[in-house]
């Protein structure tokens, strides 16, 4: 059972004198599916990437914790997936070699039956050698998601994750997340209602200005 | 390791897209086909072909060094590069990577040059290889730090060279001075204090580089 806990102390956000949230206290501390929501421009993805670690608040502070240790926030991006529109893997090398350079960057050891679960469960299986110019939007898509999944992380954290992906490809994402969500926690900020449904709960970032 | 990987992500990737490559040899091509063109039929004097190697060395880095995280901050990668790895490992990856090219461009523009240029005769070889050595780590380093600081600005092409000039400056000043000493044949043990400062040049570009990294990297 993952015993990871999220913790946000009020945390506050300005990009210049310009507000972006305010006093955000917040614990994740089961695993479970929880969501961020707010109209364009109100700082959801500002706050993903805080709680990722890329970037700093201008007030308060974020603990992640493992087994009942806080993490360096230098590390903590060996315990997080990351899907964003905008993360943009290599796109000159093929899935498989991204795939492989991501592992060897990340100091983990191949896992093949971990990395052919995930290029089947992907439908990237058929395509893995094609460099990642040659994918369509959905495909790259999919590929974030492996991206993302490929550390098998305790914190899922998903921007838009329905972006770009057809039904089929949105239903086969909801199905992953409530399976990923069992044993880990997820976090999903988007403005689409069928992404905030599978959330047991969520937060507005309106309600933070 | 880690670095070492990132290294090699960068190798495959500048073989691929020849982001710096081709900008490098083109510089390097344009830069010593210029200083013959202007020196014409004309015998530049042996001091003077000492320093011209240098201004070739700096302004063929100026093209190309910069590209290192240029081109990531370009293609929208540095998202992928902060979920992968620390700071200290990605400028670590990015700085052996430069100092390869910095290294390669080197050589090349040093063979070139004595090829292209009577003049520029080295009569202590083993002091100015170590001045090569040093300078070429030097560049490199320089250069690595300042590609990351303007790869977050918007005005990239002039926020470069303004940058590093006044980082750079005293590097090449030194470089030019030992590459003279070198020229003349002056025994190593007579320019151990310039060496010594050019060391210490790499030292402190190196330990600043490690320290302010994390701030510039981080959004």
């Amino acid at each position: 059972m993952n015993r990871y806990e999220l913790k946000l102390d009020s945390l506050t956000k300005y990009f210049g004198r310009r507000l972006v949230f305010r006093d955000l206290n917040i614990e994740y501390c089961q695993c479970g599916i929880y969501g961020i929501s707010g109209p364009n421009g109100s700082g959801k993805s500002t706050l993903l990437k805080i709680i990722a670690g890329i970037s700093t608040p201008s007030k308060g502070k974020i603990i992640h914790t493992a087994e009942g240790k806080e993490i360096d926030t230098a590390e903590i991006h060996e315990r997080i997936g990351f899907v964003s529109p905008y993360l943009v893997l290599y796109e000159e090398f093929s899935c498989r070699e991204n795939i492989e350079i991501m592992g060897k960057i990340r100091g983990i050891e191949p896992d093949e039956p971990h990395i052919t679960r995930l290029l089947e469960t992907f439908g990237l299986a058929d395509r893995q050698n094609d460099r990642l110019k040659f994918y369509s939007s959905g495909m790259k898509q999919r590929m974030k998601f492996i991206f993302a999944l490929l550390h098998k992380p305790a914190l899922l954290i998903l921007d838009e994750p329905t972006e770009n992906l057809d039904n089929e490809g949105k239903n086969k994402i909801y199905e992953l997340i409530k399976n990923y969500s069992a044993s880990n926690i997820v976090l999903i900020a988007s403005n689409e209602d069928s992404d905030l449904q599978l959330c047991t709960s969520s937060i507005n970032l309106l309600e933070h200005k | 390791m880690k670095a070492y990987h990132l290294f090699r992500k960068d190798l495959f990737s500048e073989i691929r897209n020849r982001y710096a490559i081709n900008s490098l040899a083109m510089f390097i091509i344009v830069t010593i086909s210029v200083i013959l063109f202007s020196v014409g039929e004309e015998t530049i004097s042996d001091y003077l072909s000492g320093g011209l190697y240098w201004v070739v060395v700096f302004f063929t880095g100026m093209s190309g060094l910069a590209r290192v995280f240029v081109s990531e901050e370009e293609r929208g990668t540095t998202l992928t590069l902060q979920l992968i790895a620390r700071p200290e490992t990605v400028l670590s990856g990015k700085l052996i990577f430069n100092l390869v090219l910095t290294l390669a461009m080197n050589i090349v523009i040093t063979f070139l040059y004595s090829a292209l240029f009577p003049a520029f005769v080295i009569k202590s070889l083993m002091l100015f290889f170590i001045t090569f050595i040093l300078g070429t780590l030097g560049i490199a380093i320089s250069s690595t730090i300042i590609a990351a600081i303007i790869s977050k600005a918007g005005s990239k092409g002039t926020l470069y060279p303004v940058l590093s000039f006044p980082i750079l400056l005293p590097l090449i000043l030194i470089l030019i001075n030992l590459t003279k000493i070198s020229m003349d044949g002056t025994p190593f043990g007579e320019a151990i204090m310039d060496v010594l400062f050019l060391a210490s040049y790499d030292v402190v570009m190196l330990s600043v580089s490690y320290l302010l990294f994390d701030f510039i990297w981080k959004d």
